[in-house]
């Protein structure tokens, strides 16, 4: 594990907002091919972590690191770069109302990559299929379709250009427990099939442990913890037994 | 206490030049990143002749409602101040300068603030709220390119073409008045409103008709992408995006007006 390579790393990450010091010189690292898992109080801040690796929200001090390089700020080719190589499952699905599911799911390859639309469907039915849906939704709006589905439609677009790095902000929050073990395997399976580096943020241990290799805990703007899913149960650490607890 | 208190208003003025010189460098920073948006791309034409269709099309009932009423009106009244030197046979020119160069832009605009302004902000208002901007940029487009520059594009042009119909059925308005109620005759009326018109009259009203465009939809466009906090946030968006846009095309109208007009 020493060996590996870091895909993705948070260096000294520092994030305000106005007097609220959010991220406070976080550092964390993501061996390409593993699957991180964020846990975390809610208002911690996992979902900002995502979105400084992401370069929506700048730093305001440290920095992102992708393959060794650091993410210098808003707008760099590098940022450009990383976004063209990663996926992302917005913890509100956050779907183009205004879309059709598989233009939805489409949206990068139409809009980004200048695949015809339609051999952009024809990838967009396929990686809806990935997700066990069925090609009738995919002319439906997704204000037809129910959360579990959205999320599905969510982690379709998010795979569908083949990304390198896929993040998951809260994939199955405020899903029936059926459908949130779904959606965790359809995650496990995409990571393993794309062979990519995953960083999931969730507050359901039992997805932390069904789609983590390695589980770090959110605690105060640092990582306080972190070890695999197997040592979440054995740690003194107080927040992970607090949080274990519930 | 004592010095503190008087100085209570000092420091209201001050806090609102701040805030004023703040939105000032926002707004111009918004504009900015949309003109360049505009003019290096990526481009997107569908989304360009999409809002053509809503901007353009779509408001072209409403503006031109607006304009038949208030040409009728303007002639009822420019008759009656006419009359008062006995120059009742002016109207028609009159109506026509008032029209071109004045109210057809203006209406067509106001109609546009109201109607496209607030579905603009509205729209972005939402899709930032429900994060659906930031998925877009993570899906390697710009919202810049995707989303406000081709409501600016086809404001900026929509706004001339539907300010040429203003023209036309405003003065149509008058025209029907006189013609049905103050017994002028029709031919001679349509001949004094051709003669006298100057292309300059037109092309003045069509010159503000793009300023206002780029107004409506950068302002539909501005405080929809500001929008924080849920449905409150958005009907706040859309409501400061009605009120800037109205004020700043009176604002302009006369800025262009005292350009346009030779001493
Ligand atoms: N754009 C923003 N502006 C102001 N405050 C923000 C913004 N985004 C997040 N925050 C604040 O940062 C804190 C962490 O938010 P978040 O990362 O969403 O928490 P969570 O761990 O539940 O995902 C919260 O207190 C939130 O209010
Ligand atoms: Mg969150």
């Amino acid at each position: 594990m020493s060996g590996a390579r870091p895909k993705l790393e948070w260096r000294n990450v520092t994030k305000r907002f106005g007097d609220v010091t959010v991220l406070d010189r976080l550092t964390l690292s993501v061996e390409t091919g593993r699957s991180m898992v964020i846990i975390g109080g809610s208002g911690q801040g996992k979902s900002v972590m995502i979105k400084l690796a992401l370069g929506l929200v700048a730093p305001d001090g440290g920095r992102v690191v992708l393959d060794g390089r650091g993410l210098p700020g808003f707008g760099g080719r590098l940022q450009r770069r990383l976004l063209a190589r990663s996926g992302v499952l917005f913890q509100s699905a956050a779907l183009f109302d205004s879309l059709t599911v598989w233009e939805n799911v489409a949206f990068r390859l139409i809009n980004a990559d200048g695949v015809s639309r339609k051999a952009a469907r024809r990838r967009a039915l396929d990686a809806l299929a990935r997700v066990r849906l069925e090609e009738a939704v995919a002319d439906v709006f997704p204000s037809e379709l129910s959360g579990g589905m959205q999320k599905r439609v969510g982690l379709a677009r998010a795979i569908a250009a083949d990304p390198e790095v896929l993040f998951f902000d809260e994939p199955t929050t405020g899903l029936d427990p059926v459908t949130a073990a779904v959606i965790n395997d359809l995650i496990v399976d995409q990571v393993r099939r794309l062979g990519c580096t995953a960083v999931s943020i969730t507050h359901d241990l039992a997805s932390a442990r069904r789609i983590g290799d390695e589980i770090a805990m959110l605690h105060e703007g640092q990582i306080v913890w972190q070890g695999a899913p197997g040592e979440l149960d054995q740690t003194s650490n107080p927040h992970v037994r607090a949080f274990v607890a519930g | 206490m004592a010095p503190a208190a008087a100085l209570t208003p000092v420091r209201a003025v001050g806090r609102l030049t701040l805030l004023c010189l703040q939105t000032l460098g926002a707004v111009t920073l918004f504009a900015l990143r949309s003109l360049r948006a505009i003019l290096l791309g990526p481009w997107f034409p569908g989304q360009i002749l999409r809002q053509l269709a809503a901007i353009g099309f779509f408001s072209l009932p409403v503006v031109g409602l607006t304009a038949v009423f208030t040409g009728a009106a303007l002639a009822l009244n420019i008759y009656t101040g006419g009359g008062r030197f006995n120059a009742e046979q002016i109207m028609p020119q009159i109506v026509a300068l008032g029209i071109t160069r004045e109210l057809g832009p203006v209406l067509a605009a106001l109609m546009l603030a109201g109607r496209v302004s607030a579905t603009i902000a509205a729209e972005i208002g939402a899709m930032r709220t429900t994060e659906q901007i930031d998925a877009m940029r993570t899906l390697s487009t710009d919202p810049f390119g995707y989303l406000v520059a081709p409501r600016i594009v086809a404001a900026v042009i929509a706004l001339p073409i539907l300010t040429v119909v203003a023209d036309i059925i405003g003065i149509g308005g008058g025209w029907a008045v006189a013609v049905g109620f103050l017994d002028f005759n029709p031919t001679v009326y349509i001949r004094a409103t051709v003669d006298f018109v100057q292309a300059g009259d037109v092309g003045t009203g069509l010159l503000k008709a793009m300023v206002f465009g780029l107004i409506v939809a950068l302002m539909g466009c501005y405080h929809g992408y500001r929008a924080t906090g849920g449905a409150r946030g958005v009907g706040r968006a859309t409501t400061n995006a009605v009120v800037s846009a109205a004020i700043l095309i009176f604002a302009s109208d006369y800025l262009l007006t005292t350009l346009f007009t030779r001493r």
